[in-house]
């Protein structure tokens, strides 16, 4: 019970993690059709700024605890925008209008490209940082097994509720998020309304790469060690969650990414750690196979 | 005859390698009703997605208000008092009819609320229907709220795509109805392309016959009402 319990806690964490870099795959597919292969690398490169951030600051021995780790994460997401920004402009928008599997293939093509960029420019080994945040809470006690919640899972879930809080508002209530869900829907309709469409797009690209920043600041803070290629594997899990959630769905992304989370988490403390990766790519085969749509995920059926 | 508010010379669109418009010429004055008739796939709805820069003109030009508008991006074109009610009414299917009226009027920085005052005059419907997804209006509710949508933008010019495609006749009846006393009351000016000839020809001022992407005749609604040409091939030739 305290085991399954403290599984559970863990499982939450890592899955906020992924759930913020499905929306990105999610926004973006409903937006242009096209899977982001490259946002996995985005998350990297946000980690790789929250790295270079921390450094400065700690290093500096101007702040620490808290106010360090917000300014972090406000100049990760910050930049990392900017690199989501520059991949839409130079790799996808002039490929728009061409044949499909265009900006697909452009997308690999830039996947490579940002993992090359910092492995050159940052150096191939991994790198460690020591811990920022510590301390926590004992929950309960059962014989020698303590449940423990630390301070950073508390700053994961909670950090991560709170943008996600933020997000949700920016796409439902404002006119900037009626004008992307009007581009998602018929992006022709959308600009003889006289929305600039290409802009529109240009901001679903920034705001997911700013959420995929916040995802490489809580991934580098909770496990302390980064290097060039996590965006490989961790970018095709929250891509996982985006279809278990149902593509195009922005509550099934964060739902699609707390299942990977958990399942992936449970099948290490029940099974083996060796295969987790197996487990969470097995759900990907299972939901392909028998409920295309996912989750949240709607048929295209529109009365007409 | 004033200025024209829209002109358009000698314009040819193509799809490809395929001409759909062959230098068509046409001009609507302000305030006036201007219907463009035609068959199926005679160029009426390029013509119109023609003027919003979407495809854009091969050659020609457009000129709205006196400014030349052919090379500019459409959402320009949208922004500067040109609205458009496409074919297929196009409506946001997943949201609400609240807020496909609120991205009518969103992108000219306007406040909507008189805007959502006339819709709802015009079509009372849409008033009762606020918090509905728009996907699930039938399809003369579809209809009502893809203009309503259009003149949320307070727009100078409507273009108006077949508004009576597939709807009942007493539904569309109430759609021309509603055309007749925005031009009369607000002095909006309208092209409309229509294949219910016998009703598009009866409220416009003037009209123009489109066949194969070719204007082939023009004159009044009434002249051309009466012309035997366009009764045997529009009007089911009674």
């Amino acid at each position: 019970m305290a085991y399954a319990l403290q599984q559970l806690i863990n499982g939450v964490s890592l899955g906020m993690i992924y759930g913020l870099i499905a929306i990105g795959y999610t926004m973006v597919y409903g937006i242009i059709g096209m899977i982001n292969f490259a946002h996995g690398d985005i998350f990297m490169v946000g980690a790789f700024l929250s790295l270079i951030g921390l450094l400065l600051i700690t290093s500096g021995g101007m702040l620490d605890g808290t106010a360090a780790i917000i300014l972090v994460l406000a100049l990760s997401m910050v930049f990392t925008a900017l690199y989501g920004w520059t991949v839409e402009r130079v790799a996808y928008r002039p490929l728009r209008g061409s044949f499909r599997l265009a900006p697909l293939i452009s997308a690999i093509g830039m996947s490579i490209v940002l993992q090359n960029y910092v492995q050159v420019a940052q150096g191939a080994r991994v790198k460690p940082i020591e811990p920022v945040v510590q301390g926590g809470f004992t929950l309960m006690r059962d014989g020698s097994f303590a449940v423990q919640l630390s301070t950073m899972q508390i700053l994961i879930i909670t950090t991560t509720l709170a943008i996600l809080a933020i997000f949700t508002w920016l796409v439902t209530r404002t006119p900037l998020g009626r004008a992307m869900r009007a581009c998602e829907q018929d992006r022709r309709m959308a600009s003889l309304l006289g929305i600039d469409t290409d802009r529109t797009i240009s901001v679903t690209f920034v705001i997911g790469a700013s959420l995929a920043a916040v995802a490489g600041t809580m991934y580098l803070l909770r496990y302390g060690v980064i290097d060039f290629y996590i965006g490989f594997l961790v970018g095709v899990k929250a891509f996982t969650a985006a279809v278990l959630g149902g593509i195009g769905s922005l509550p099934g992304a964060v739902l699609g990414g707390l299942l990977i989370g958990l399942i992936e988490t449970f099948w290490s403390a029940y099974f083996s750690v060796q295969y987790k990766d197996v487990a969470a790519f097995s759900i990907l085969i299972l939901t392909l196979v028998f409920m295309p749509t996912g989750l949240l995920g709607r048929a295209e059926v529109e009365k007409v | 005859m004033s200025t024209p508010l829209l002109e358009i010379r000698e314009v040819s669109t193509f799809y490809g390698a395929v001409e759909a418009l062959k230098g068509v010429s046409i001009s609507v004055a302000p305030g006036e009703i201007v219907t463009l008739i035609g068959a199926n796939g005679a160029g009426k709805s390029t013509l119109l997605m023609t003027i919003c820069g979407d495809p854009r003109a091969r050659s020609g030009r457009v000129i709205f208000d006196g400014q030349d508008i052919t090379e500019r991006p459409t959402h320009h074109i949208m922004r500067g008092g040109i609205a458009q009610s496409p074919e297929g009414r196009r409506v946001f299917p997943r949201m609400s009819v609240h807020e496909n009226l609120l991205l009518g009027a969103q992108s000219q920085g306007i406040d909507p609320a008189p805007g959502l005052e006339q819709a709802f005059t015009l079509f009372p419907r849409l008033e009762e229907r606020q918090a509905q997804r728009a996907g699930t209006l039938s399809g003369g509710e579809q209809q009502m709220l893809a203009i309503a949508r259009a003149l949320m933008s307070r727009p100078r010019l409507l273009l108006l795509d077949e508004p009576s495609l597939g709807l009942a006749p007493l539904v569309s009846k109430q759609i021309f109805q509603a055309i007749r006393k925005l031009n009369a009351e607000t002095g909006l000016t309208v092209l409309l392309v229509e294949q219910n000839a016998n009703q598009a020809l009866r409220l416009a001022h003037r009209g123009y016959v489109l066949v194969t992407g070719r204007i082939t005749m023009s004159g009044t609604g009434r002249e051309l009402l009466a012309r035997p040409e366009v009764r045997d091939a529009y009007l089911g030739g009674h």
